[in-house]
């Protein structure tokens, strides 16, 4: 713990500290957004082109009134982004300083191929319907969805990289690229880059579900929402299996690259053959071990090496060189909980849906609850990613301290405290926004004429 | 410098990307400048006029503002060293511009959605989203320019800076604003338009006259033999430019030219005359009096790699940006989704 040069008395774990919990912060709002408008651009992508193709009027309705959204869910993205963009030279000058020309090229990958070009064709796909063609407009609306999905692609590159680093050499502190294709296909890359598409789609397919439910309980019976209800819990039906597998694999991955992280998810501290399954305990950094646990001999070991004797890694072999157990390991079991509360619904919703029938009232408000579940999934998920890399930024290359600002305690808890306000003001606007959208919608539909600009502003999704 | 061998990657790679960083940063501030610029206008219209404001802007502003994201990749990416240092040092005005964007950016799309009571707040965030972004901006231009001297006298002259830039860039929405709206908004954009006029061209003579007084660095390019000389056409143009401005838009309002686009693009010109001012003064310098272009670089082969992609890429990214300039030409008309 040295002395911060700019305000004697504060240390410089102190900056540490705030600038984890601010990067922390800015990181988990900003990628809610992403999260959702990677698979709402292919949502409204497949919208325009069922449109195209039947001619129903439906699928055009659920392109203009899912576009809002999309446009909504776009600028709190952007705009997020810009901010980690500019965090990296802010708060973690010692990063760019040793990785910038690893890093560099693949951040500039992303703003080249991707940024601009969802940017530029967002303005056709919002406002240009009038002024292109449907051939044109349909073009703009798949540019979106590709850039956007494009731009997720390089940053999990870099994100894998830094978790699963190859291909590049010291030399006098500093990364240098030797192998291109080695650095981009890192090891973690597929298992990360598809975890993270299914999670998107998954994301999205409750909030589709949810908002139609949202609306079929406000007495909507708009065959838009209808259809829409029915895709989105088709959708989801058939990827969380995928995504169970996919998960699992990404484990097996993990347990290859980074077992220290894999331990922590497991909650296991002593290492050896065949290992326990820990169902549940409190794990305790001080003690080096469980608290509280219940566990099943030897299942780790199974469904780990896919052998009851298997050897595996436990957190006592990596001396000191550990996350913090317990967040990863209680984020990891809201992830996998999460996902099981979603197979669940996803199945019974679409089998309650089966030949055109309604939902029952009381799974509809069900998915309601659940409009919003993907994104505790995905933060969990990527809880249990980034805080299992600890304590590196680049594993075995640099640790998260050595990255860190040196600027005063005060300035960085300044903004943070800014930053945080503005968050937790703008997710309210948001989540409030949307289901004021859905209400709006059926206004419309109920009258056949728009909305009356004064409406009832009461915040209400679940009190329906 | 004179020894420098310029067939040599390793000098003209940093060389090709510290020119590339200073077009990304002026295209940014240009593009992103005029619909700033509108936002600081925001509040002086009605409640009509603010609705066809943001139409003038609406489908532009998302790939506006890509440019910064570019501007300071192309620094984070080819100057790895200068980047933590400069983005340390500019820490608070950072996070200050990065709250109004975001304040900004998100108010654009929430005003049109909410219920029409709560609009005039998303307004007012709109506004003020604008306002704290163009003055910080000035700031940490102000910063870079007296290469972060902590004096008291530094401060003032970035605040200085600070409030100079946000007239510009008023200017630039106000002549945006004569180019793509008509009847009386376009009369009140005239008005605008010659106030910040003044006002703009106000900051930039206090800014020339007081930068060669902060650095004697800037002071000896500028006025040593003979150089003078061949820097002597850019204030005069820039004095022309100013003249021609007020000129056209006199005649615009007394109707005796259709030239609608001549505003705006003398205003452009003169933000791009007074950025190569700026660029010329700081070369070769990233930091100025501290770090060099040369020594911030990143590693060739990295920047070799970019290099390809951004000559393959960039002006991929030029052709559809004029694209969708072509499809919304012509005046703004009120922003539907369909």
């Amino acid at each position: 713990m040295s002395v911060n040069p700019y305000l004697p008395g504060a240390t410089v774990l102190d900056s540490l500290l705030f600038s984890r919990i601010q990067f922390g912060a800015n990181i988990s709002f900003h990628i809610l957004f992403p999260t959702i408008s990677i698979a709402l651009g292919w949502f409204l992508f497949f919208f325009k082109i069922q449109h195209i193709r039947t001619g129903q009027d439906y699928w055009q309705e659920a392109y203009r009134f899912w576009v809002k959204i999309f446009a909504l869910t776009f600028a709190l993205g952007v705009v997020s982004g810009i901010t980690m963009s500019f965090q990296f030279g802010t708060n973690w000058p010692g990063y760019m300083e040793t990785v910038g020309n690893i890093a560099g090229p693949l951040l500039a990958y992303e703003v080249l191929t991707a940024f601009f070009l969802e940017a530029t064709f967002l303005g056709v796909m919002l406002f240009g319907a009038n002024r292109v063609s449907p051939l044109v407009h349909t073009v703009a609306t798949f540019l979106v969805a590709f850039g956007t999905s494009l731009s997720a692609f390089w940053i999990i590159v870099l994100n894998s990289w830094m978790q699963t680093p190859q291909g590049f050499k010291m030399v006098d502190g500093k990364a240098y690229a030797v192998d291109w294709l080695a650095i981009v296909f890192n090891p973690s890359m597929p298992y990360r880059f598809w975890h993270m598409m299914l999670a998107s789609f998954l994301t999205v397919s409750f909030l589709l579900a949810g908002i139609s439910a949202y609306r079929y309980l406000r007495n909507s019976r708009s065959p838009a929402n209808f259809l829409v209800m029915k895709l989105s819990l088709t959708v989801a039906m058939v990827l969380i299996p995928l995504q169970i597998m996919l998960g699992d694999m990404h484990g097996l991955n993990t347990l290859q690259h980074q077992p220290a992280k894999l331990a922590a998810m497991e909650g296991i501290w002593e290492g050896g053959s065949g290992v326990p399954a820990v169902i549940f305990a409190v794990p305790n950094q001080k003690t080096r071990s469980n608290d509280y646990e219940i566990s099943i001999p030897k299942l780790a070991s199974l469904y780990l090496t896919h052998s009851v004797d298997g050897e595996v890694k436990g957190l006592n072999d990596f001396g000191d060189k550990i996350p913090p157990v317990a967040p990863v390991f209680f984020a990891f079991r809201v992830m996998v909980g999460m996902g099981v509360l979603m197979l669940l619904c996803s199945w019974i919703g679409r089998w309650q849906l089966r030949q055109n029938r309604q939902l029952p009232k009381w799974m509809a408000r069900v998915l309601v609850a659940m409009t919003f579940s993907g994104w505790i999934a995905v933060l969990a998920g990527w809880y249990v990613t980034e805080i299992g890399r600890q304590p590196y930024l680049v594993t075995g290359v640099l640790t998260t301290a050595q990255a860190v600002t040196t600027l005063p305690a005060g300035m960085v808890f300044s903004t943070l405290f800014a930053y945080l306000v503005l968050y937790v003001g703008l997710l309210a606007a948001y989540i409030w926004v949307v289901f004021y959208l859905a209400r709006q919608a059926d206004a419309k539909d109920a009258q056949g004429h728009p909305a009356p600009k004064k409406t009832d502003s009461s915040f209400s999704p679940f009190g329906v | 410098m004179s020894s420098m061998d310029f067939t040599q990657a390793s000098v003209w790679l940093p060389l090709f990307f510290f020119v590339a960083m200073g077009i990304a940063m002026l295209s940014y501030v240009v593009l992103d400048g005029y619909d700033l610029g509108i936002g600081m206008l925001l509040n002086r219209g009605n409640d009509a006029d603010k609705d066809m404001m943001i139409a003038s802007i609406g489908p532009f502003w998302d790939a506006n503002e890509t440019w910064i994201v570019l501007g300071v990749g192309l620094l984070l990416v080819a100057f790895p060293l200068a980047h933590g240092q400069i983005l340390t040092e500019l820490y608070l005005p950072v996070a200050a511009m990065l709250l109004g964007l975001i304040l900004r950016g998100v108010s654009f799309d929430f005003r049109v959605k909410v219920n029409i009571e709560q609009k005039p707040l998303w307004n007012l965030l709109f506004y003020l989203g604008s306002l704290i972004a163009s003055v910080s901006q000035g700031i940490m231009i102000g910063r870079l320019i007296v290469g972060f001297d902590s004096g008291a006298l530094g401060w003032l002259f970035s605040l200085l800076v600070g409030l100079c830039l946000p007239a510009g860039y008023v200017l630039l929405g106000a002549t945006w604003l004569i180019l793509k709206t008509e009847g009386t908004l376009q009369q009140k954009a005239f008005r605008w338009a010659k106030n910040s006029l003044w006002l703009t061209g106000l900051g930039i003579a206090l800014v020339s006259l007081a930068t060669p007084y902060f650095s004697t660095e800037i002071m000896h390019k500028w006025f040593s033999w003979p150089q003078i000389i061949w820097l002597s056409p850019v204030p005069i143009a820039t004095g022309i430019l100013f003249l021609l401005t007020l000129r056209s838009i006199n005649a615009l309002e007394k109707k005796s030219t259709q030239k609608e686009w001549l505003p705006f693009a003398c205003v452009v010109a003169i933000f791009w005359l007074a950025f190569f001012g700026i660029a010329y003064s700081i070369f070769p310098y990233v930091i100025i009096g501290k770090v060099t272009l040369w020594q911030a670089a990143a590693a060739t082969e990295s920047l070799w790699v970019i290099f390809w992609g951004a000559i393959v890429v960039l002006p991929t990214i030029l052709g559809y940006t004029l694209f969708s300039y072509r499809i919304f030409k012509g005046k703004a008309t009120a922003l539907t989704y369909y």
